[in-house]
């Protein structure tokens, strides 16, 4: 019992990170059907800023919940910059073309960001400090959670609190909402559009960055083609939950997240080795789309932000 | 539509100066008559690059020597590099431009078993000698006579690390964690399984992962349950550093073992004190105060700035090694070369004795090191010599090297346990 409950931890921290990054797949695809490839790469972004904020502002040498906040929030900003960026100079310049030609452009875009990282700061994996003290709590049995766990749930969940609170309560939120309906239309109603398409490409990319430092915490070792693997599961699960639909988005992460994990602990008994882990992520994808094509939570009728 | 395209004339520009750039750092000077040319191939931008690094380095500094020392039969060796970046396809890519393109006499690398296997085949058929430093796993050598080795197979690392867990270490039950994704590791888990047993020890799981993975506590916790006395982990220093990290976090205390893919600096910054209570067997210590090993470390890192790991250690026998063949062929004519390389037999290495057996492996004793995080240092434990060894003589010299780490592989010690193994190590193989 207590395994089960450790590996249902395990696994759903790992889906929390997805989710985060998840999160901005589908609300980039709700607003304009576009699916950007360049996401998991901005949660490696994420990551090194936070990796450059954490060694020059001296975090690194002495830990603290300030020094936390700081990487966090500086990394945020940072993502969120760059997302506004490429949506700025590479996405919207090909936005009156076919859906093709600006896939084609995500595509791109993700190997330039990959490729120049690796140029820039050369492909050898670096190690990002640790924060805050990592301690480990029992909580029975052998069932333990340590504290960077503990923190992703946390810092997970809030951040998808305030997306909550921004899409539904907030103007800014009722546009981008208004913009994901009908484009057309909303632009008629006097919405700028190229400003809340923007500012929804800010907020996944912030979104994505806190999951590149949160995983930072939890996985010291990051590298420029991080985001490859982990962004591909994101967008799995995004599509899972049916893209475009936000709580989607978070139940496909953990769902993903514990379903890798229980095929690495239990897969044994039924004939699955461990190393199918990835391939599960995939398989269970296409067993959903079979099934429901919309995923699990997306269908046509529902709003989608 | 304007602005599109200056944003895209801006990319391709950008585009065309890194290509600019790489091709200045990588290019070779166009070479004379006067030197030979021998490619070497590594990683030095992958996943396991310090491997690449050190082998370059390790390279780099015999060829400065022997070309000091006047040449190999009055030419001037010339190293050509190429980076594989860690992939099997792309080392087979480098191998062709460096024996096709650039001409190259013989070929030193890859340090991954897996990216040798897959540029073996082209040097084989090219029949021009590639000399692995350092791939352990037996099928390497397998793929013709012009593929040979200078350091020990995995049938014979995997069961040192089985040997010390079970005699040393008195460890009853085991735990397995390989990367799925390596021959190397696949390899080591199979052999250490093997000699294990034989002693009379049980691996009660083993699990996988694959490169790149980031969280292995499905893996651990999974082992958690079962208990093993210790946990052998067969796997490159990028993984292993947080493996040793989410284990220790799960309250798992255990030893764990590995073999020479941890051997890199990068291994302390990813693993830390996660890393204490932890072995590797590993091909040379840095400790051994042989005056042979004690000038390489001294001039390497002089050169270079970092103490050489073992990987240097062996790219530059692998160097001396070739040298040798080529001095004693009386020039670079393929067949000759490869005949001489195969016949080596007694160069003292740092790494110790060099000889090589009828599959073109270098049979060798192997060293335990215990990790200290403390000081990011591998410090001396045993020194564990291939089996058949059992002969008085031999167990003589293991005993002393068990006893005084100084005696560690003198050339004289090493140069005796070789031969006398010769035979026995063959099986082995098979």
């Amino acid at each position: 019992m207590d395994t089960f409950v450790q590996q249902l931890i395990n696994g759903l921290t790992i889906g929390s990170i997805y989710a985060l990054i998840a999160l901005g797949y589908t609300m980039v695809y709700g607003i304009l059907r576009l699916i950007n490839f360049a996401h998991g790469d901005i949660y490696m972004v994420g990551a090194y800023a936070g990796f450059f904020i954490a060694t020059s502002m001296g975090f690194a040498a002495n830990p603290s919940a300030f020094g936390f906040v700081v990487t966090l929030v500086g990394a945020m900003a940072i993502s969120a910059a760059l997302g506004m960026a490429i949506e700025r100079f590479a996405y919207r310049p090909v936005r009156k073309f076919s859906k093709m030609t600006t896939l084609i452009t995500a595509i791109g875009m993700s190997l330039l960001i990959e490729y120049l990282f690796i140029f820039i700061f050369s492909p050898t994996p670096r190690s990002f400090p640790q924060l805050l003290p990592v301690e480990n709590f029992t909580l029975f049995g052998n069932a333990t959670i340590s504290s960077s766990q503990l923190m992703i749930f946390v810092i997970s969940l809030l951040l998808m609190g305030v997306l909550q609170f921004i899409i539904y309560k907030t103007k800014i939120g009722k546009a981008m909402r208004a913009v994901s309906f009908n484009i057309t239309s909303a632009k008629l109603m006097g919405i700028n559009t190229n400003f809340v398409i923007a500012f929804t490409f800010a907020l996944g990319s912030a979104l994505a960055a806190a999951g590149g430092v949160l995983t930072a915490q939890y996985n010291p070792k990051i590298d420029p083609l991080m985001g490859i693997m982990t962004g591909l599961k994101a967008f799995v699960a995004a599509v899972l939950g049916g893209i475009g639909n936000i709580p989607g988005a978070v139940l496909g992460g953990l769902l993903i997240g514990a379903a890798e994990t229980l095929v690495v602990g239990y897969g044994g008994y039924i004939g699955i080795p461990s190393t199918y882990r990835d391939a599960i992520a995939f398989a269970i994808l296409i067993v959903v789309l079979l099934v429901t094509p919309a995923g699990l939570l997306g269908s046509n009728v529902q709003e989608k932000v | 539509m304007t602005r599109f395209f200056l944003t895209l004339s801006l990319v391709i520009s950008i585009f065309s100066s890194f290509a600019c750039v790489q091709k200045g750092g990588t290019g070779p000077a166009a070479s004379t008559g006067d030197t030979i040319r021998v490619g070497v191939y590594g990683d030095t931008t992958g996943a396991t690059s310090s491997f690449g690094v050190s082998t370059k380095n390790g390279i780099a500094l015999a060829f400065d020597e022997i070309n000091a020392a006047g040449g190999v039969n009055g030419k001037k060796l010339e190293m050509l590099f190429e980076d594989s970046q860690g992939s099997p396809e792309k080392a087979k890519t480098v191998i062709s431009k460096l024996i096709n393109q650039d001409k190259v006499v013989a070929v030193l690398g890859e340090v991954a078993s897996s990216n040798s296997l897959a540029a073996a085949p082209v040097a084989q058929e090219a029949k021009i000698p590639m000399i692995t430093p350092s791939s352990t796993n037996p099928k390497v050598t397998e793929v013709g006579d012009y593929i040979s080795r200078v350091c020990f197979i995995d049938p014979f690392q995997g069961s040192v690390m089985a040997k010390f867990a079970a005699n040393t270490l008195k460890a009853k039950t085991a735990a397995v964690l390989g990367d799925n994704s390596s021959d190397y590791s696949k390899g080591l888990t199979q052999f250490f399984e093997q000699e294990f047993v034989k002693l009379g020890g049980t691996v009660i799981t083993k699990q996988t992962y694959n490169q790149k993975d980031q969280d292995f506590k499905a893996q651990l916790t999974q082992m958690r349950d079962q208990k093993p006395d210790v946990i052998y982990i067969p796997g490159y220093y990028g993984e292993v550093g947080i493996i040793a990290r989410q284990a220790r976090e799960l309250g798992m205390n255990q030893p764990l073992l590995g073999g020479d893919g941890w051997d890199s600096p990068e291994l302390w910054k990813l693993g830390g004190e996660a890393l204490k209570n932890a072995y590797i067997s590993n091909h040379y210590s840095a400790d051994n105060p042989a005056p042979e090993i004690q000038n390489f470390v001294k001039s390497y890192t002089a050169k270079f700035g970092v103490a050489p790991d073992s990987l240097a250690a062996l790219a530059y026998d692998s160097a001396k090694v070739l040298a040798d063949a080529i001095k004693r062929a009386g020039g670079t004519d393929s067949a000759k070369l490869k005949d001489a390389i195969n016949a080596t037999k007694g160069l003292a290495g740092v790494t110790g004795s060099i000889t090589l057996d009828a599959n073109r492996n270098a049979v060798k004793p192997a060293v335990v090191l215990e990790l200290t995080p403390a000081q990011s240092k591998f410090t001396f434990k045993e020194t564990i010599y291939p089996e058949g060894m059992s002969a008085p003589a031999t167990t003589a010299a293991s005993n002393t090297a068990a006893n005084t780490p100084a005696n560690t592989a003198t050339n004289a010690n090493s140069t005796a346990v070789t031969n006398a193994n010769t035979a026995p190590a063959t099986n082995t193989t098979k």
